[in-house]
């Protein structure tokens, strides 16, 4: 080597450049005071994934965008009581939410609610008509994992029908379970009707008579978070969320 | 000679240890060390446990098969595209893991290309971390065999031994401790792995739910016994760099 330092040099100036254009950028991005109220920071559960997204559409006509973090309820309130930034914090049932009521600036409150389906592959191969053919051994059969809300719900809509059901896997967040089952990888899964109405073309949905219906709660966890809430509960809200197929509060 | 480090780097290399240490520390100090013996000897993470270690060795003994013929390929033969085969085998290490468990799923899942049937199941899990775990045992041996005096097996062969016979009696002996770093290092990798695991075989426990994975879905519902486990996991790897006593050290790719 001829120029032993000369890697290196040019190795610290992309280091510096890297840097400094971090810097820049944050410093450039940084919301001011009021700012942060139409730049939410808005935890959701995995669930939410479309319907906020549209809720996003709508309220960019008032020049708000939300930014979202979308994983299992259970895994948000976690991070949350770590202090994670939340503005907003969504959750698939009560009592997870219940977890981070103190963090909260005023009470959740129940915002939609959801009914549980069976997903299939396409055109529903085998048959699938109702949670009992769910105990078939020769059905891969994915879950929620009990801690997740989705698979909460599933654990108790088996117990009441008094069908034993051995999953092949049990996800951390609802939209694993309908990726399975879109993938191919599973035959079956239990998730929310509006998981089923986004994966459409992919699976097929069989509903459920009866069983447990979801709760979705909202709360602010600091006051940048309060006009989010307030459109999620308004009139407008309501409508992005039932067109994606949630039933009202 | 002055022999102190100019003020900069050690203040820069100061910098740089606490940060490594620190969380180490913070696992230590956040330990519920009066409860840690009953945290990490319930059913839920012994099970956890011996699938860590089932999986791990399973796919030690994989990387060891396949990977130690790869190695002496790279290290003692040339061959057209030999510079595409190093750079294959090094691919799983600076591929973020949840991709590679993305690709298996396709190359090996139901509707994957080579459709093994193994999804969700202990064998995916082994799979998953034989992927990780494969370039760090390759390179190692092969890092060894190429500080190998090859006149060894030179002599052996006048002498009248067949390749294979001189793989076996010289050849492996005299790499032995490059194959045991490596093997230490793959193994460590394998009971780490996560994002392959979980995207690959997903997370059942008993079956596919490891160590790692037990960690983080503890940590949503009872942080306690996720840092036990987590201490756990950072003892064995403890072990591990006092097993290789700085052998690794000596590697090269």
């Amino acid at each position: 080597m001829t120029r032993p330092g000369a890697p290196l040099r040019w190795a610290s100036i992309a280091a510096l450049t890297v840097v400094l254009g971090a810097c820049s950028s944050t410093s450039s991005s940084e919301p001011g005071p009021g700012q942060r109220e139409l730049f939410p920071t808005v935890f959701a559960a995995s669930s939410l994934t479309d319907a906020f997204g549209g809720i996003n559409q709508a309220l960019a006509h008032q020049g708000s965008k939300a930014t979202f973090s979308f994983a299992g309820s259970q895994a948000l309130v976690a991070q949350i009581a770590n202090g994670a930034p939340a503005d907003v914090i969504a959750t698939a049932d009560a009592t997870t939410m219940s977890t981070v009521a103190s963090h909260l600036v005023a009470p959740a409150q129940v915002f939609a609610r959801n009914r549980l389906v069976i997903v299939t592959a396409r055109g529903n191969p085998h048959r699938v008509t109702s949670l009992s053919d769910l105990a078939n051994p020769k059905l891969a059969v994915v879950l929620a994992d009990p801690t997740v809300p989705a698979g909460k719900y599933a654990a108790q809509a088996l117990a009441a029908a008094h069908v034993t059901v051995h999953p092949k896997s049990l996800e951390l967040e609802v939209r694993s379970v309908l990726t399975k089952v879109e993938l191919g990888e599973a035959d079956a899964g239990i998730v929310y009707a509006t998981d089923a109405l986004a994966g459409e073309g992919k699976v097929t949905a069989v509903p459920l008579a009866g069983g447990p219906v979801a709760s979705y709660e909202i709360g602010a966890v600091d006051n940048a978070g309060r006009a989010f809430v307030r459109f999620v509960l308004s009139a407008p809200g309501q409508s992005v969320l039932q067109h994606f197929g949630f039933l009202p509060p | 000679m002055n022999r102190r480090p100019p003020l900069t780097l050690a203040t820069a290399a100061v910098v740089g240890l606490a940060f490594l240490g620190l969380p180490l520390v913070a696992l230590l100090v956040r330990a519920p060390w009066r409860h840690l013996l009953s945290l990490v000897s319930t059913p839920a993470a012994r099970t956890a446990l011996r699938l860590s270690i089932e999986c791990s060795f399973g796919a030690l003994a994989i990387a060891i098969i396949t990977g130690v013929p790869i190695a002496w390929l790279l290290a003692r033969r040339e061959f057209p595209g030999k510079s595409f085969v190093r750079a294959l085998v090094t691919v799983p290490l600076v591929l973020p893991p949840v991709v590679g468990g993305v690709a298996l799923l396709f190359a090996f899942g139901r509707r994957g290309i080579m459709p093994l049937h193994i999804a969700f199941t202990t064998w995916a899990a082994v799979l998953a971390e034989a992927f990780v775990a494969m370039p760090f045992l390759v390179l190692a041996v092969e890092g060894a065999l190429g500080s190998l005096d090859h006149r060894y097996e030179d002599v052996a062969s006048t002498l009248g031994a067949g390749p294979l016979h001189t793989f076996r009696r010289v050849t492996l002996p005299l790499v032995a401790p490059g194959l045991a770093a490596g093997a230490a290092l793959a193994w460590a990798r394998a009971l780490g792995e996560f994002g392959a695991t979980i995207t690959f075989a997903g997370n059942l426990p008993g079956h596919t739910q490891t160590l790692p994975l037990a960690v983080y879905v503890a940590l949503q519902s009872s942080p306690d016994t996720a840092i036990a486990l987590s201490v756990l996991l950072l003892a064995v790897s403890v072990l591990v760099l006092v097993v290789l006593r700085g052998r690794w050290r000596g590697l090269r790719p």
